[in-house]
C-alpha cells in the first residue's frame, strides 16, 4: 500500500471530475452482478487496506474499505468477535467497502441487526472530491444527520468509502442448529411462533422440505431452549449456515432467475409459483422465477414488501421501483453528493 | 448564548393576526393559539434557559391539515418548528420568533397492532411509554426506554433518535423504527421504510432519524415490538475509585457479555438519588455499577455468576444482585429519577450528552472533576456507562448574576473534552440550538457543507426548523473569533483542553 491511498483516491476522484470521467468504484469485484449494469473507469478501492484501529473491549473496529472482509473476520474472530450482521461476501477477495455499499445481511440478522445498524461512521470522498468524515467510533452519536448510515446499500452513488468504523459483537458462547421435516406453509408458522418466544433463536432457513434453526447463547440457555423446540441437532452446521450465506447452498445453482423478496415476516406462503428458500423467521424469501419481474413485484407490493432481481433477469430492472417523490429525493440526494453524477452512475436507478 | 424574552415589533403582530387568520381556515378556531398567554406554554422545550415566543401555535389533526399547513407555509416562507411534547434538551423545539410552531400533541392514537409481525402504527404524538403499555398484555414492548417515557412522544424520539436504559442490548430509535411516514415541505405525503426488514432505495429512514425537524413533519411510525424476557435481573457493584468502576465496564464487555443495561453513577449522584428514593445505595462509594441481565431464565443465571466473577476481578467493594422484582424495581428507580432528584437539590440544572469511547471513561472523570472546582460548579454525574454516553448535570442558579454564562462555559469545556478524546457533542439529546455552535468544532467547512446539501436536497428554501442541528459557516466564523475572545477576557487563567 502507499503512503497515503486515501489522497490517491482522492486526486483519482479530482482527476475524473476534470475530464468528465464516470467511475465504477471497485472493490474486491465479488458483487458486480449486484444492481443495474456498472458503467465507467474502474476506481480500485483494494489500494486502501489495513484496519486502522480495533480495541476489542470498546467493541469497534476502523478499517479501509479496501481491507479484505476475510481479514476482518480472522482478526475479530481471534478476540472471538464478530461481524453480528453478517455479511456474504460472494468471494474471496470481497472488501468491506463493497460489503458496505451494497448493504447485504445474512443470517443473524433479524436477531442482530442488518450492516447499517452496525455503522458507527464513516471516511468518504463525495463528488466534488472532497474528504469528509461523519459519525464516529462511539455508540451513540447524533451531531449532524446520519450520513454514514445513508451510504450502506447506496451501491456507492453517493461517495467513495475510505474508511469504515464498525460496532462488532462478542461470538455467542455456543451455537447448535436443529432441523425439523416440515413443509413450507408449515415452516413459516412455525417460525413465526418461536419469533414470538424468547428464545436464543439466531438464524431460520427453510428449503425443501427441511427447516434449520440455529440457537445462539450460553451452555444452560441453549439446552432449555432445545427441550422446547424438539427436532434434530446438526452436526457440523457452520458450514449448512456459511453455504445459504454466500449462495453455495444447492437451491442456488440455478437457470432461472434468482429474486431476493423481502417480507413482513408473518407473510403467508407467496402467491407467485417457483422454488422458494425462507430465511429470517419468514422476512425474506429468496424465490427462482421467470414469470415476469411485473407481476411479482404486484403480488409483493400487496404484502407490503420489495422485490429485487438479484441475478439473472433484466438487468435494467434490478430494483423495487420507488414512489415517484421518494424518487425525486433520492436525485436530489445524488446531487447533494455527486452533483456532476460520477460515481457509478445508473448503478441503483435510472438517474441515480 | 441564551434567549432572553424581548419586546416584540410591531410587524410581527399585525402578521401573527394574518397567519392565525389564515390558519384557521385550515384547523378548527381553536386549534390556532395566537394569545401570548395560550403560547407561552410553547416558547421553550426541556432546556428551559432557551425561551423565545414564535409566531402561532397550530395543532392540526389530520394528516390532511398538516398537509395543508405546511403547504400555506411553504407557499408563504414562514418556519415551522416541528413540537411533540417539549422534552427535549437541546433546545431543539425552540419557536422561531416568525415562524409556525407545528404541534403534533393531537396525534396520539395508536392506529393498529400487528401481533403477529410484532409492529404498532402509531401516531407521532403518542407518548413513548403508552407504546408499550398498550401491547403489554401480547407480552410485548418497544424496546427504547429514554427517563422521559411517561412524556416524550415517538414523533420526538424519531426525531431525535432517542436512546434510553437498555440500548447497550437493544439499540436506538433508529435500530427499533421499521417505517415512517412524512409531509415533506412541499406537503406532499411520503413513505420512508416498509414494513419488512428492509426497503428498496437509500436508507432514507436513517437519515430521517435523527434529523431534528429539519428534513420533514413525522405523522406516523410504525415500530418494531419485542417479545418481553422472561427474567431479568440486576446486579449493583460499588468501587472505591471511578476508573475501577470504568475498567469494570470494559472488562465486563471484554468477557463477551452485553448487558441489557449498564449504568454508572459517581458519588455526587448515588447521594442525591438515595436522599430521594432511598434505593439502598451505597453512599460510601466513589461510583456505583448498575448491571441490568435478561433473557431466559437460564441464560441469566449463567450470565450472572460471569458477570460477578469479572466484577470481583476489577476490584469492587461491595455487590449485590437484587433479590426480587420489586428490588430491582427500587435499585433502577434511583437512576431514573437521576434529573427530578437532582432538581430538588438546585434551583436549575444544565443536562450535558457527550459520548467518548469507554477506555477514556477514567481520565475523562477526572478532568470533568477538575473543570467543576475550576468553574466553581457542582457536577453530578449518570451515565449509559455501557455506551460510554456521559450525562453530567451541571448544578446552577439561573437567578444569580453570570452563574447561568459560567455554567455555558463548563458545559462548552466538557464538549470539547469529549471531542478531544476522540467522542462526539452529543449521544442522544441531539443539537437543536444548544449545541450548535460546537458543531463547528466536531465538522469541519466541507462536511457542514455536505449538511447544508443534504438540507437543501429536503428543504430549497430552509423552512423546516432552520438554523438549528447544522450551523452556518458564517455563524461559525463569528463562533470561533468569540469562542478565543471569551476565552482572554472572562477567564484567563482556565486551561482549555
Ligand atoms: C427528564 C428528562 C429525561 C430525558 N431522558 C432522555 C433519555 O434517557 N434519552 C434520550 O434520548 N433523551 C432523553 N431526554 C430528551 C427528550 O425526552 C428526547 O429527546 C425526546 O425524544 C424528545 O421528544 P419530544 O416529544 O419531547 O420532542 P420535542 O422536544 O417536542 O422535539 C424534539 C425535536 O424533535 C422535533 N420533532 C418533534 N416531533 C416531530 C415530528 N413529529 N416530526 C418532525 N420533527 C419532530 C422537534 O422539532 C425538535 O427538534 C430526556 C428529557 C428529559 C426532560
Amino acid at each position: 500500500m502507499s503512503a497515503d491511498s486515501a489522497q490517491e483516491l482522492i486526486d483519482a476522484v479530482k482527476r475524473a471530475l476534470d475530464s468528465n470521467t464516470n467511475l465504477c468504484i471497485t472493490g474486491g469485484n465479488t458483487k458486480s452482478f449486484y444492481g443495474r449494469d456498472p458503467v465507467g473507469e474502474p476506481l480500485l478501492t483494494t489500494i486502501h487496506h489495513g484496519i486502522v484501529n480495533y480495541e476489542p473491549s470498546e467493541l469497534v473496529i476502523t478499517a479501509r474499505s479496501g481491507t479484505l472482509l476475510a481479514d476482518i473476520e480472522l482478526t475479530l474472530a481471534e478476540q472471538k468477535q464478530m461481524l453480528a450482521f453478517e455479511p456474504p461476501s460472494f468471494g474471496k477477495q470481497a472488501t468491506l467497502g463493497g460489503a458496505v455499499a451494497c448493504g447485504l445481511s445474512g443470517p443473524r440478522r433479524p436477531y442482530v441487526g442488518a450492516v447499517r445498524d452496525f455503522v458507527l461512521g464513516v471516511r468518504m470522498i463525495n463528488g466534488r472530491g472532497e474528504d469528509l468524515k461523519f459519525g464516529g467510533q462511539v455508540m451513540k452519536n447524533v451531531a449532524g444527520y446520519d450520513v454514514s448510515r445513508l451510504m450502506v446499500g447506496a451501491l456507492g452513488t453517493l461517495g467513495v468509502l475510505l474508511d469504515i468504523s464498525l460496532k462488532v459483537l462478542p461470538t455467542p458462547m455456543m451455537e447448535c442448529t436443529l432441523v425439523f421435516e416440515v413443509g413450507h406453509t408449515q415452516a413459516l408458522e412455525l417460525q413465526n411462533t418461536w419469533a414470538a418466544k424468547p428464545l436464543p433463536i439466531s438464524a431460520t432457513c427453510h428449503v425443501g422440505e427441511l427447516l434449520h434453526v440455529r440457537l445462539s447463547g450460553s451452555e444452560k440457555g441453549i439446552i432449555a431452549a432445545r427441550k422446547q423446540l424438539g427436532g434434530e441437532q446438526v452436526q457440523g452446521a457452520d458450514e449448512f449456515w456459511c453455504n445459504l450465506k454466500e449462495h453455495r447452498h444447492d437451491f442456488f445453482k440455478q437457470a432461472e432467475t434468482l429474486w431476493r423478496i423481502s417480507v413482513p415476516p408473518a407473510t403467508p406462503a407467496l402467491n407467485v409459483s417457483g422454488p422458494c428458500l425462507v430465511e429470517w423467521n419468514g422476512g425474506l424469501r429468496w424465490l427462482k422465477s421467470d414469470i415476469p419481474a411485473q407481476s411479482i413485484r404486484t403480488t409483493i407490493d400487496m404484502v407490503g414488501g420489495h422485490a429485487t432481481m438479484f441475478r439473472g433477469g433484466d438487468s435494467e430492472n434490478v430494483f423495487h421501483p420507488l414512489q415517484q417523490t421518494v424518487l425525486t429525493l433520492h436525485k436530489n440526494l445524488k446531487t447533494a453528493f455527486d452533483p456532476a453524477g460520477i460515481f457509478n452512475p445508473g448503478r441503483m436507478y435510472e438517474g441515480v | 448564548m441564551s434567549i432572553a424574552p424581548k419586546a416584540e415589533n410591531p410587524s410581527l403582530q399585525s402578521q401573527r393576526a394574518r397567519v392565525a387568520s389564515d390558519l384557521r381556515r385550515v384547523v378548527a378556531t381553536d386549534s390556532v393559539l395566537d394569545e401570548e398567554e395560550s403560547l407561552r406554554p410553547y416558547e421553550c422545550d426541556g432546556l428551559s434557559a432557551y425561551r423565545r415566543l414564535p409566531l402561532v401555535v397550530v395543532l392540526p389533526d389530520t394528516v390532511d391539515q398538516v398537509q395543508q399547513v405546511v403547504r400555506y407555509c411553504h407557499d408563504n416562507d414562514i418556519p415551522i418548528v416541528a413540537r411533540g411534547a417539549g422534552t427535549g434538551l437541546s433546545g431543539g423545539a425552540l419557536p422561531i420568533e416568525d415562524g409556525v410552531v407545528l404541534s403534533l400533541a393531537k396525534f396520539n392514537k395508536v392506529i393498529s397492532v400487528d401481533k403477529d409481525n410484532r409492529t404498532a402504527v402509531v401516531q407521532p404524538g403518542v407518548r413513548n411509554l403508552a407504546i408499550s403499555e398498550t401491547v403489554s398484555h401480547l407480552g410485548l414492548y418497544y424496546a427504547p426506554d429514554p427517563s422521559s417515557q411517561i412524556a416524550c412522544t415517538i414523533g420526538g424520539n424519531v426525531a431525535e433518535n432517542a436512546g434510553g436504559l437498555h440500548c447497550l442490548k437493544y439499540g436506538l430509535t433508529v435500530h427499533n423504527v421499521l417505517e415512517i411516514k412524512i409531509v415533506t415541505i412541499e406537503g406532499d405525503l411520503v413513505t420512508i421504510g416498509s414494513n419488512a426488514l428492509d426497503s428498496p432505495g437509500y436508507d432514507l429512514l436513517a437519515l430521517m432519524t435523527g434529523s431534528e425537524g429539519l428534513l420533514g413533519i413525522i405523522v406516523e411510525v410504525t415500530v418494531k415490538l419485542l417479545t418481553k424476557p422472561d427474567c431479568a435481573k440486576v446486579i449493583m457493584a460499588s468501587f472505591d475509585d471511578i476508573e475501577k468502576a470504568g475498567n469494570a465496564v470494559a472488562n465486563i464487555i471484554t468477557a463477551g457479555i452485553i448487558p441489557g443495561g449498564l449504568e454508572m453513577m459517581d458519588n455526587a449522584a448515588i447521594r442525591v438519588t438515595e436522599d430521594f428514593v432511598h434505593a439502598g445505595y451505597d453512599v460510601e462509594a466513589a461510583a456505583i455499577l448498575l448491571c441490568e441481565l435478561d433473557g431466559t431464565p437460564e441464560e441469566v443465571d449463567d450470565e450472572i455468576e460471569r458477570v460477578k466473577l469479572v466484577l470481583e476481578q476489577s476490584g469492587y467493594t461491595q455487590m449485590q444482585v437484587a433479590k426480587d422484582d420489586n428490588q430491582r424495581q427500587l435499585f433502577w428507580s434511583g437512576r431514573k429519577s437521576a434529573f427530578p432528584a437532582v432538581g430538588r437539590i438546585s434551583p436549575d440544572y444544565y443536562c450535558m450528552d457527550g459520548t467518548i469511547p469507554r477506555k477514556t471513561l477514567g481520565s475523562v472523570m477526572s478532568k470533568v472533576d477538575e473543570l467543576s472546582r475550576q468553574y466553581d460548579l457542582r457536577v453530578v454525574n449518570v451515565f449509559h456507562a455501557g455506551d460510554g454516553n456521559l450525562h453530567p448535570l451541571i448544578l446552577y442558579d439561573g437567578n444569580v448574576e453570570g452563574e447561568l454564562e459560567r455554567t455555558e462555559e463548563l458545559g462548552g469545556a466538557i464538549l470539547d473534552l469529549c471531542i478531544e478524546v476522540g467522542g462526539t457533542i452529543t449521544g442522544e439529546h441531539g443539537v437543536g440550538m444548544e449545541k450548535i455552535d460546537h458543531m463547528c468544532i466536531q465538522f469541519d467547512t466541507l462536511e457542514l457543507s455536505q449538511f447544508h446539501a443534504v438540507k437543501q436536497a429536503f428543504d430549497t428554501k430552509r423552512l423546516l426548523n432552520p438554523d438549528k442541528a447544522v450551523p452556518t459557516l458564517h455563524r461559525c466564523a463569528e463562533f470561533g473569533a468569540m469562542h478565543v475572545h471569551k476565552g482572554q477576557l472572562k477567564f484567563p487563567d482556565i486551561e482549555r483542553f
